[in-house]
């Protein structure tokens, strides 16, 4: 039934379009066609922001990454205090989301009452869901104003002998921006912890009561062994959330290029809210190419750690069958 | 260890673990775990549910038919609404639909009917998986550098095209998800009635799945309506309604974030009653999808 040319057969026979009925040969070259044109895309997205980014990267090579001024007057572009801004609010953020989130998860799926394990499910993923300009609202019309008043100078006055507690008290600070992070993965480790805990085989749980253990022991030894992969592609997949993340850090950072200190209630920048917030201004050449170079810093961070934490849930998959 | 055991009195229930050191500090690890445990939940309950009961008790108020209607008052003045966001969102919503919806599914389709296991299909499921963790404001500098500084004017369109490449994913993985779920055997029953391949697909197939499939829309539709970063540098904003989408378009994550730092109270006030319209959207859309989803898990099986 076939008519066509013997070449483009070939061809077609080399996609898997040989052989059939032309109306599935053309249903199936249009499909191919549109995954094609996705790839296109994703390539075309990566293609486009490393050439724009190309003045900067050959101007300044690696002090880009170093340098403290970010300066349109003299022409001289660096996102220190960007890249040292994005690493501390993540990781800030990391660090409290994770061991709450966790043994948020343990709490739902081991010891807590089938009728609330629902609702409380429920308002996790509600809030995994929650557009991240409400949380920069919140972050910055109710979070930031408590913080200056109350908690900032309550922290200096417990713990201000840490250097992270010194100096003067800024509503808009990386504080409050790794406070609101906090809030923001909670959701999102919670919910990804859950899910991969409840995989674990009741067999395992079961076989580990028998042998008289408690629940901590059961989790510690059924439960954790066998979800940790699973957690950790979650927890690598937060971090990339909180790193990327772009409206609700920008609405409470304070958005200025303070210089490098330890100090977490200085107003700071993140690489995206340097994108958000000098795009506007941006005039053709090196200006340009730099906030566009920060979106390529964003992108790099970004794919590393999601391509990470994808193998991580891919390896879970093949043990456990969970599709995250 | 034994003589511990021996020097016990014979235990009343024979299942009860013996008093020894021991066991009693594996007991009390136990309940510092649990207790633990409880107060991660509740923390992260308290303040998620403030979050929320917060936004409700300010935005509530200010819910009324002239939100929904008419523009932003100048200069604060009491009154007017945010109703070109919400129109600007619908089109914003649609124009990315229009992009996204169909390149995602047919992915979706790709995946599931033709790709399997290949090494191709598993490139484009991984390359597809880790779109849907890149921030969006890179997909808002991309359609920038595509469309608008091009074009040298902010539009609709470039918002539309940022908004559609953020739907491709989560469309594409839903779709193969449910499609996968369909029963073999339905498959091969329609071909073995001389059906084609492609209609078995377009006629069998889908159909089977729809809900699914139509969830996974609903969800990226939802998703996309709530981002702001990627419309910041290509829909930018509109004071007035306007459906032209060669000029820029408001949106209503977009009003809240700059009602948001406004020095206007009524301005503020309407912040938070946008908000408040988005959460109900997302409720309104996640109780869809399980309703939606219930359905589907029976009728498959």
């Amino acid at each position: 039934m076939q008519q066509s040319l013997p070449g483009t057969r070939s061809v077609a026979r080399l996609l898997g379009l040989g052989n059939r009925r032309p109306g599935d040969t053309l249903f199936r070259g249009i499909t191919l066609l549109l995954v094609l044109f996705v790839v296109v895309i994703i390539a075309g997205v990566v293609w486009i922001i490393i050439s724009n980014s190309m003045l900067t990267i050959q101007r300044f090579g690696f002090s880009f990454l170093t340098n403290q001024a970010f300066d349109p007057v003299h022409d001289v572009y660096g996102v220190g205090p960007a890249i040292f801004g994005t690493l501390v609010t993540s990781a800030f953020a990391l660090l409290f989301a994770v061991p709450i989130g966790v043994g948020t998860a343990i709490f739902l799926v081991d010891f807590c009452p089938l009728a609330i394990q629902r609702p409380l499910a429920f308002i996790v993923e509600l809030l995994a869901a929650v557009p991240s300009v409400i949380y920069g609202l919140f972050g910055f019309l109710v979070l930031a104003p408590w913080l200056q008043g109350s908690a900032e100078p309550w922290l200096q006055k417990y713990l201000g002998f840490l250097p992270f507690f010194q100096g003067a008290f800024h509503g808009l600070s990386l504080f409050t921006a790794g406070v609101i992070l906090v809030i923001m993965i909670l959701p999102l480790i919670t919910s990804v912890s859950r899910e991969v805990i409840l995989t674990t085989p009741t067999a395992q749980r079961e076989a580990l009561l028998a042998l008289g253990a408690t629940r901590w022991e059961v989790i510690r030894h059924a439960v954790l062994p066998y979800s940790r992969i699973g957690i950790t592609g979650g927890v690598i997949l937060a971090l990339g959330r909180a790193l990327g993340e772009t409206m609700a850090v920008t609405m409470v950072v304070g958005n200025q290029a303070s210089p490098i200190s330890p100090g977490l209630f200085n107003s700071g920048y993140t690489l995206s809210s340097v994108i958000a917030n000098q795009f506007n201004e941006a005039t053709p050449g090196l200006f340009f190419s730099a906030v566009i170079e920060a979106g390529l810093l964003v992108l790099l961070i970004t794919l590393i750690t999601n391509i990470i934490a994808r193998i991580l849930i891919y390896r879970m998959g093949r043990v456990g069958g969970l599709v995250a | 260890m034994s003589a511990l055991i021996e020097r016990q009195q014979p235990a009343a229930n024979p299942f009860q673990a013996p008093r020894t050191v021991h066991n009693a500090r594996r007991r009390a690890s136990n309940i510092a775990i649990i207790a633990l445990s409880l107060l991660a939940t509740a923390f992260a309950v308290a303040v998620l549910l403030f979050l929320l009961l917060y936004i409700l008790r300010q935005g509530l108020p200010y819910i009324n038919i002239d939100l929904f209607t008419k523009i932003p008052t100048p200069n604060g003045e009491p009154g007017g609404g945010i109703g070109n966001a919400i129109q600007g969102s619908l089109i914003l919503v649609g124009l990315a639909s229009l992009f996204g919806i169909p390149l995602g599914l047919f992915t979706g389709i790709y995946l599931s009917e033709f790709g399997g296991r290949t090494a191709i299909a598993t490139g484009v499921r991984f390359l597809v998986d880790v779109l849907t963790g890149i921030p969006t404001i890179i997909f808002g500098l991309f359609a920038w550098i595509f469309i608008v500084v091009p074009q040298q004017g902010f539009s609709g369109l470039a918002g539309g095209a940022a908004l559609g490449i953020i739907m491709i994913p989560i469309v594409a993985r839903t779709s193969e998800e449910v499609l996968r779920l369909v029963p073999k055997e339905l498959r091969e029953a329609s071909l073995a009635l001389g059906a084609t391949e492609s209609r078995t697909i377009l006629r069998v197939v889908i159909p089977a799945a729809s809900s699914g499939i139509i969830t996974g829309i609903v969800l990226a539709m939802a998703r996309v309506a709530g981002e702001t970063a990627p419309l910041l540098m290509t829909a930018f904003g509109n004071p007035f309604f306007n459906s032209d989408i060669t000029q820029p378009v408001e949106s209503l994550p977009h009003t809240i974030f700059t009602f948001a730092e406004s020095p206007y109270q009524g301005q503020i006030n309407q912040a938070f009653a946008g908000s408040l319209v988005l959460i109900v959207l997302i409720l309104i859309t996640s109780f869809a999808i399980r309703w939606a989803t219930g359905g589907f898990k029976q009728r498959v099986q």
